[in-house]
């Protein structure tokens, strides 16, 4: 599989991608984390982020829906355009923001409440007070997260007895219950056995019909079986950015090999 | 790396080994926790057994001095009474007497000037317990001791008390005396009181109307007369009350009880001043048992009687009980808050910092300090402000402008404050940042994630602090002394007159009662059972109001399955 390393690429071409994100930099105090991002998502596909221990992915990640913001010292520059609107923009609500780019993060984080309670919290919180539409959205939640029948009985029970798979597919389907256009995922899997991890890999290759979806991920067998688009990070750097499966065999730079064939990781 | 092998083998010493086990802190710590136990036991056991025994139908002696003996009373060498303490003396003795001293409880204080008495046992030639002898406990002057001699019922005649019916026919009579003593006090205090609150009433709406004339006038007859119509309507509803009350007491002293003292002297006793006829040395097992569970209930439902070393003591109960509960009340609302502030909202600087350092200074200030704050500027600036705007027709009584249930709550919410909002700000920090994060990401704002998930979750140690604080001021009463605590109070701050809430009413206490009865009580050895019988009470109350804290948060820890707290 060795690739002809060239030096001049063509770039790849995204139609009408749901996030386009130009020129951006941020800054934890002076410390520059991420350096002139550009990078164009597409709609209704798998992304995968993938590089080495601190090169930026998830907090490129967490960038989409601003939770940056709740750490002390960061600063943004550059755009990143959601249906083509600059998130970055002082008269964005953040809070519609995260309903429409919703997030699941490494350590499954299940409310202490019961398990009809996490997943309709998204809908509580904005208001819906309905209980057939409550009832409805949780049924058709944790079906789409295929968690229904295993808790269809227990609904009102506890969702910490569940287990760390059922938990995590738990917080899915509480993501996707307000119907969001995003859905970020970062390193969903790591803290999970390996039959579980095939359940929410599976879960994602059904996600995609309905929502976008962008993975960050240490595991690359996992990028290369679950996604359609891969970008590749190194030290808050965008290398390359392709399809998967052209990145896998072909990679255009020699940095991208290197980390695909093992060579530093 | 391969090591270059030393050619000579050093082995560790194992002596040195043994030591570093650390074996003896071991048992040293287990032995400091063992003394810290074994004291806390003594002292528990110490208060039970003597609370208890306040209870308990102890049988009275007949007890004979010896001929030429002068420790005899009125003359007598003999005469009856409990033996209530057993000790040594402490004076040096010669070696030939027995070193022991009785303290005997002789009731009986309107004949003999005193109720207790101290023995040498030295002294004592015989002691008998004579199956007749009663034990009256009465409205005044304590209890007395001595032999039945009869009964004089009004419209019957004398029943010697020889005759098989003299203890059936006392005992329905003293039944009755109390049932006509709840009668009366029912309707002086209820429907008496409710008619002197109505009159209050139109007595300060009188006094506004003549404030509200310009001076030199007199309230015009028109405005003047339905008060008057009103105040006389009530005046003649009181008159009918008063007049069945002094009936019912006249009732009361139509019979009599005649007893010999075993000094001699005989006595007559109206049966109107028996609380209870008991014959102690007749008691088999069961009876002492209810005797005993008959003593404990009238001590918890009773109102006390003279200056608190007899009766019950259930409006210091009722007053601590709605105390802790007021404070609890006005301590959780302001600690949780603060808290909430303090770590969520408030920007961490030098300001935060010292505040919070602040808070926690404040925990170790003397609570008599607590107590002249209270007083300056609750009962004082606070409440004498109230009542100028508000209360202004009742001036120069004041109202709130002096201590009351509601000040002296207040004064202890502030004093337990400090504890409430570390133990809150702990359980906020303990809320895990992935709850918080998973939260926010769901479209939730920082207060909707506040008030849905971080507090529910904290819930269990805000209670852990709810706890300490309820514990801490129930307990405390130095600064009760100074803003509304009273030795005797007359009316609960809870009854059935509207608004049905006194907060402005001075109330009785039961750590302030324990002081009282120590300390102030004119008869101090007739108050010491007390003493221990209401700290008792006190530990006891305070260990219901924990545990139920502590199901409370047992329960929320259930629900909520969260670990630390």
């Amino acid at each position: 599989m060795m690739a002809e390393l060239t030096k001049t690429v063509e770039p790849l071409k995204i139609t009408d991608p749901i996030l386009d994100i130009d020129g951006l930099h941020l800054y934890y105090g002076n410390k520059e984390a991420l350096r002139h991002i550009s990078l164009a998502l597409p709609r209704k596909r798998v992304t995968a982020f993938i590089g080495p221990s601190g090169c930026g992915k998830s907090t490129l990640l967490r960038c989409f829906n601003r939770m940056n913001d709740l750490i002390e010292g960061i600063h943004v520059i550059g755009t990143i355009k959601l249906d083509g609107e600059d998130i970055n923009a002082p008269d964005i609500d953040v809070i519609q923001l995260r309903r429409r780019v919703g997030m699941v993060f490494q350590k499954y984080n299940p409310f202490p409440k019961s398990i009809y309670e996490n997943v309709v919290y998204g809908l509580r919180i904005a208001g819906v007070k309905n209980h057939t539409i409550l009832d409805e959205t949780v049924e058709k939640s944790l079906r789409a997260a295929a968690l229904w029948d295993e808790v269809k009985d227990r609904l009102r029970e506890s969702a910490l007895r569940l287990s760390g798979g059922q938990m995590q597919r738990l917080c899915i389907a509480r993501a996707i219950a307000v119907q969001p256009d995003i859905i970020l995922m970062d390193e969903p899997c790591s803290a999970l056995d390996p039959i579980a991890t095939s359940h929410i890999e599976d879960l994602i290759d059904e996600l995609k019909q309905e929502y976008t979806v962008i993975i960050v991920t240490h595991n690359m067998q996992q990028a290369a079986r679950v996604s359609d688009y891969t970008a590749f990070l190194y030290l808050g750097e965008l290398i390359e950015f392709d399809e998967t499966n052209k990145m896998f065999t072909a990679p255009s730079k020699k940095k991208t090999q290197d980390y695909i064939t093992g060579r530093f990781g | 790396m391969i090591r270059e092998q030393s050619s000579e083998h050093v082995s560790l010493p194992t002596q040195h080994r043994r030591g570093t086990t650390g074996e003896p802190l071991v048992w040293l710590t287990a032995m400091g926790l063992t003394i810290g136990l074994l004291m806390v036991v003594y002292l528990i056991g110490l208060i039970v057994v003597n609370g208890l025994t306040a209870f308990w139908a102890t049988p009275v002696a007949q007890i004979e001095l010896y001929e030429g003996s002068k420790a005899g009373i009125n003359d007598s060498r003999q005469f009856g009474g409990k033996i209530v303490k057993v000790q040594q003396k402490a004076t040096q003795g010669d070696g030939t007497r027995d070193q022991s001293e009785w303290q005997v409880l002789v009731g009986n204080k309107d004949a003999y000037g005193f109720g207790f008495k101290y023995l040498d046992r030295a002294d004592i030639a015989n002691v008998s317990y004579p199956a007749d002898v009663m034990l009256i406990e009465r409205l005044e002057y304590g209890d007395a001791i001595g032999m039945p001699v009869a009964l004089q019922i009004k419209g019957e005649g004398t029943i010697p008390a020889t005759d098989a019916e003299f203890t059936t026919r006392l005992q329905s009579l003293v039944t009755a005396v109390n049932q006509r003593r709840e009668a009366i006090k029912r309707i002086e205090k209820k429907d008496i009181g409710r008619i002197n609150a109505k009159m209050d009433a139109l007595r300060l709406q009188q006094r506004a109307l003549e404030r509200a004339q310009p001076p030199g006038t007199s309230v015009p007859a028109a405005q003047l007369q339905p008060l008057q119509d009103a105040m006389a309507a009530l005046q003649a509803a009181y008159e009918v009350l008063a007049q069945r009350a002094s009936d019912l007491r006249g009732q009361q002293n139509d019979h009599g009880l005649t007893y010999r003292l075993i000094t001699g002297e005989e006595r007559r006793l109206a049966l109107g001043q028996i609380v209870q006829v008991s014959f102690p040395n007749q008691l088999n097992i069961w009876q002492r048992v209810g005797l005993f569970l008959h003593n404990v209930w009238v001590f918890l439902s009773q109102e006390p009687r003279e200056a608190n070393t007899e009766g019950g003591v259930f409006p210091a109960i009722f007053g601590t009980f709605v105390m802790t509960l007021l404070m609890s009340l006005a301590v959780t609302p302001f600690g949780v808050l603060a808290a909430l502030y303090l770590r969520e909202y408030a920007k961490q600087g030098l300001i935060v910092r010292t505040v919070r350092i602040a808070v926690n200074n404040l925990a170790g200030v003397p609570s008599i300090v607590f107590g002249v704050f209270g007083l300056g500027f609750f009962v004082y600036l606070v409440g004498g402000t109230i009542d100028q705007f508000f209360f202004s027709t009742a001036l120069p009584t004041p109202t709130f402008g002096t201590g009351g249930i509601m000040w002296a709550a207040l004064t202890l919410a502030l004093m337990t404050v400090p504890v409430v909002i570390v133990a809150t700000e702990e359980a906020l920090a303990a809320v895990p940042r992935g709850t918080r994060e998973g939260s926010l990401a769901c479209g939730a704002s920082k207060w909707q994630t506040i008030q849905r998930v971080v507090l529910p979750a904290a819930a269990p140690g805000i209670l852990t602090g709810l706890i300490l604080a309820m514990a801490r001021g129930a307990g405390e009463v130095a600064p009760l002394m100074l803003v509304g605590v009273v030795k005797l109070a007359p009316t609960l701050p809870v009854d059935g007159l509207f608004p049905f809430v006194h907060l402005d009413r001075k109330f009785m206490h039961l750590g302030f009662h324990i002081y009282d009865l120590g300390f102030q009580s004119p008869d101090a050895d007739a108050a010491q059972p007390m003493v221990f019988a209401t700290t008792l009470l006190l530990i006891m109350l305070i260990i219901v109001l924990n545990i139920g804290a502590i199901w409370v948060r047992d329960r929320l820890r259930k629900k909520y399955a969260m670990g630390a707290f």
